[in-house]
C-alpha cells in the first residue's frame, strides 16, 4: 500500500478493520521491532505519522507502511482531524491479547494450588476417588 | 513455600516446573480426567467451568467453556496429540475471546519425585515477542493470584 489519503479517510470514524483481524495477525504485527517501538510511543498519547516518525531513522513512508499494517491488525486506529491523521492505540485490539497471555499466565501458575488441594484429597484414603480405574 | 520454577527455552519456549506431593498417577489423572479438571483448572477466582469435554486419546477434542456469575465466559478447545499414562501428555489449544488465540503447543511431562511428582510443562508460544509480553503481563497476574490462594490455603490449615 502507498501513502495514500483515500477517500474514505473523509470518515469521521476510526476504520473498523480490527474487527475482522484475528489475534493471529495482531501477533504477527508485533513481531517487528519498529512496530513495537511504534506501539510504545502511542502509549503516551495520540501522535501523527510525523510526529511517530521523528525518532526514526527510517523514512515517513516507511513508517507509513508499519502503521498500516498495525492498522489492519486492529491494533491502532486512525481518526481524521482536519488535514491531519493521528494514530491511537486501540484499547479493543489489546486487551483481547492481553486477555489471552494474562490467562495462560493463570493457567499455569494460578490452578496450582487448587490443584494441590484436590491431590490431597485424591490420595487421602477416607475420601475415595470420584472415578477410580477410569481409563 | 512456591514450588513453582519458569525459564525460557530457544526463541518461543516457556517451561514450567512444579513439585506436588501426590504421586504421578493421581497429578495425570487430575489432568485429563474432566470431572477433576472441572475442580482446579479454574483460573480466576469466582469462574467455573460448566463444561469440561477431555478425550485423553490421541487426536482426541479437548473443550473447556468456563462462566462467571455475571454470565461472562469464554472456552478453549483442542486436539490431544499423545497420552502416555501417568508420564506424558501432549496437546494444542487454543483460547476463544471469542477470537482464537494462537495456537499453544503444550507437552507435560509427570516424573516420580520422592513420594510426589515433579510436573514440567513445555509451551511453545508464536513467537519471542508474545512470549515476552506473556512473562511481563500474565505471569505476573498468575504469580500473584497464587501466592494470594496459597496464602489462604495455609491459613486454612491447622
Amino acid at each position: 500500500m502507498k501513502n495514500t489519503e483515500s477517500l474514505s479517510a473523509l470518515s469521521p470514524t476510526p476504520t473498523r478493520s480490527h474487527a475482522h483481524s484475528s489475534l493471529d495477525a495482531r501477533f504477527a504485527a508485533l513481531a517487528d521491532p519498529t512496530r513495537r517501538a511504534l506501539l510504545t510511543q502511542l502509549t503516551r498519547g495520540e501522535a501523527t505519522v510525523m510526529e511517530l516518525a521523528a525518532p526514526f531513522s527510517i523514512s515517513q513512508p516507511a513508517i507509513s507502511r508499519h502503521l498500516k499494517v498495525l492498522e489492519a491488525a486492529g491494533l491502532i486506529e486512525r481518526r481524521v482531524d482536519g488535514a491531519r491523521r493521528p494514530c491511537r492505540l486501540s484499547l479493543d485490539g489489546l486487551r483481547a491479547m492481553n486477555e489471552w497471555l494474562a490467562m495462560l499466565g493463570q493457567a499455569m501458575v494460578c490452578n496450582y494450588g487448587r490443584l494441590d488441594s484436590l491431590l490431597v484429597e485424591l490420595t487421602t484414603p477416607q475420601s475415595p476417588p470420584p472415578d477410580p480405574d477410569h481409563e | 513455600m512456591s514450588e513453582l520454577t519458569l525459564h525460557t527455552e530457544g526463541d518461543t519456549h516457556v517451561v514450567v516446573t512444579r513439585f506436588f506431593a501426590a504421586p504421578p498417577e493421581a497429578v495425570f489423572r487430575a489432568h485429563i480426567e474432566p470431572e477433576l479438571i472441572q475442580r482446579w483448572c479454574l483460573g480466576p477466582d469466582g469462574w467455573s467451568m460448566p463444561v469440561c469435554i477431555n478425550e485423553a486419546r490421541p487426536g482426541g477434542s479437548i473443550r473447556y467453556e468456563w462462566s462467571d456469575s455475571n454470565g461472562a465466559g469464554f472456552s478453549l478447545t483442542g486436539e490431544m496429540i499423545a497420552v502416555e499414562p501417568f508420564t506424558r501428555l501432549e496437546h494444542v489449544e487454543r483460547m476463544h475471546l471469542p477470537d482464537p488465540t494462537p495456537d499453544n503447543h503444550v507437552v507435560t511431562h509427570f516424573e516420580p519425585h520422592g513420594s510426589g511428582t515433579k510436573l514440567v510443562m513445555r509451551m511453545t508460544l508464536p513467537n519471542a515477542e508474545v512470549r515476552a509480553r506473556m512473562l511481563a503481563t500474565g505471569m505476573d497476574q498468575g504469580m500473584e493470584m497464587s501466592y494470594a490462594r496459597m496464602e489462604q490455603l495455609l491459613s486454612g490449615c491447622e
